[in-house]
């Protein structure tokens, strides 16, 4: 199959900003065409990644940004996957131009976010899992984490020093990234110091809600060619895959697993999602440079680093100890500074993840540059089952 | 009166209440609806089954902070409770649900043994509105 290039990629700092989300954007999507050297005029389908906490524009994000950046009569998709969204949105691009439909798409997300914890929208729906979870179980997306996390301290030995090893080095990563919100250094102590939100997680050990825009401009290989880009980052894999039956790790917003009885041979969710985006691309964990992975919270970025195959199950606090994982180290995670360091502006943040791969294997990440990155591969996943997971490679 | 209708019995010997797939006899919780969520059984049918009233905590947390609604405070002074997920060794199947009241993450232990227990999640005017919890069960010393 012919690669799908990443010809420009763009973001709007993420913040605590308080405009319009359609403001971010738009600004992220003319740094994305800036960055790609393109016109907008030529851009021919604007994939929207969609905003549930904006009122009506932030469900039909295509059209919305294609409106304020100017209509032309491009074609035109709104998806939502929850965290997922850029992923879905990127792969919806992906597959016009791979369908030979269009040379040239432009992918946005952005959201302005309230303070606190992300909770349903207003309304009874005691139908809804995510509604009724609020209600019956107070369990917030903090409680989904923490219960990952104790379960690794219980499974693997981890401790709460190791998770706050994770966030100190998400910190030094993000310190000089511009488009971070946090950009603070954090200690062991300091982390441990922090107040306990979810037992055994601290506050500053759980990603923030954000304001913030990511954009990437996605052309066909012909059209790469034609407009002279040299070496070009190339869309290898985009994984959406959904769990397999039966489910039984428990996941947001849920109250139960299924019933595992009937679970051999069934690869868990979480693995399942880098391992279709490895089959796509013909690559494996060893071939990779960096990798972005969703780290929730601190403990999360754990777990990730034995989904995608860094490691087998347990030994991810030995990679953190080894400083594998740190940049510099054999496979840095998180160069960026992770969800950390921004906190989650959903529809933009798995777009994120993927300017922040670009950049690195342009060699154009600054002082978080990873020495001779090629490939490198992203990890996110939306509720209610949505998977992503994105491999790009010179 | 329950908080939700149809997910748990009230009486002395309570259970969280699933339903069977009459064709593949997977057990779910909630119960399914409409179809099969077993994307090989092509089955409508169910019947209400109850879950085991036992389990062994799979793991466990707390909500330090009041959570947003929908969740309805019990009162204006907040008290932090447990949640635990629970392994239902019949079932193959983890359940959430808050820990009873008394109990705090200190008392807890992944594989530890409790049971299902009913209680006050919150009083609106005259009426008590209740909910399942797991409560941890003493276990003879081996």
């Amino acid at each position: 199959m012919t690669d799908v290039v990443v010809a420009g990629v763009g973001m709007h700092p993420w913040g605590k900003w308080g405009r319009n989300f359609v403001e971010y954007g738009i600004v992220a999507a003319r740094a994305a065409l800036a960055d790609a050297g393109i016109d907008y005029r030529d851009v021919q389908f604007v994939s929207g990644a969609d905003t549930v906490r904006n009122g009506y524009p932030g469900y039909v994000a295509g059209a919305t940004f294609a409106q304020a950046l100017g209509w032309t009569g491009a074609r035109v998709a709104s998806s939502y996957a929850a965290c997922a969204s850029g992923a879905t949105a990127l792969e919806i691009a992906r597959a016009e131009i791979l369908a030979g439909r269009c040379d040239v798409a432009l992918v946005v997300g952005a959201d302005t976010t309230a303070k606190g914890f992300l909770a349903p929208n207003a309304g009874d729906r005691p139908d809804d899992p995510d509604w009724l979870r609020f209600r019956l179980l107070g369990a917030t997306n903090p409680t989904y984490f923490a219960l990952y996390a104790r379960r690794r301290m219980a499974l693997h030995g981890a401790t709460e020093r190791d998770f706050a090893e994770v966030r100190a080095k998400n910190a030094r990563h993000g310190l000089g990234n511009p488009n971070a919100r946090y950009r603070k250094a954090f200690s062991v102590d300091d982390i441990l110091a922090s107040p306990m939100v979810a037992d055994p997680l601290r506050l500053v050990e759980i990603c923030a809600t954000s304001d913030g825009g990511a954009a990437v401009v996605l052309v066909s290989d012909a059209y790469a060619k034609r407009i002279g880009i040299s070496n070009p980052v190339r869309v290898r894999a985009v994984s959406t895959v959904t769990p397999a039956f039966p489910q039984t790790i428990i996941e947001m917003p849920h109250f139960a697993t299924d019933s595992g009885v009937t679970s051999d041979g069934v690869t868990p969710f979480k693995d399942s999602i880098a391992k279709a985006a490895y089959e796509e691309a013909g690559l494996g964990p060893e071939d990779l440079s960096l990798a972005e992975v969703y780290d929730l919270s601190s403990a999360l970025e754990l777990d990730w680093y034995e989904h995608i195959g860094l490691c087998k199950a347990g030994e991810a606090e030995r990679l953190l100890h080894d400083g594998d994982t740190t940049i510099g180290g054999r496979i840095p995670v998180n160069p960026s500074g992770g969800l950390a360091c921004f906190g989650e502006a959903v529809p933009a943040q798995a777009l994120a993840q993927v300017c922040e791969v670009a950049w690195q294997l342009r060699g154009q990440a600054g002082d978080r540059q990873v020495e001779g990155a090629r490939v490198g591969l992203t990890a996110n996943q939306g509720l209610f089952g949505h998977g992503s997971s994105v491999i790009l490679s010179l | 009166m329950p908080a939700i209708e149809g997910w748990f019995t009230t009486d002395d010997s309570p259970a969280l209440l699933g339903n069977r797939c009459t064709t593949c006899g997977t057990v779910f919780f909630p119960k399914a609806s409409f179809y099969c969520p077993n994307p090989g059984c092509q089955g409508e049918q169910f019947e209400e089954t109850p879950l085991s009233r036992v389990g062994r905590i799979w793991s466990y947390t707390d909500a330090q902070y009041q959570p947003p609604p929908p969740y309805v405070p019990r009162s204006q002074d907040y008290t932090p409770f447990a949640i635990a997920a629970v392994e239902l060794a019949d079932e193959q199947m983890v359940v959430l649900g808050q820990v009873a009241d008394g109990y705090t993450v200190a008392d807890l232990k992944v594989g530890q043994q409790v049971e299902m227990v009913v209680e006050e999640l919150f009083t609106e005017g005259d009426t008590e509105y209740q909910v399942w919890r797991w409560k941890p069960i003493a276990e003879a010393s081996s």
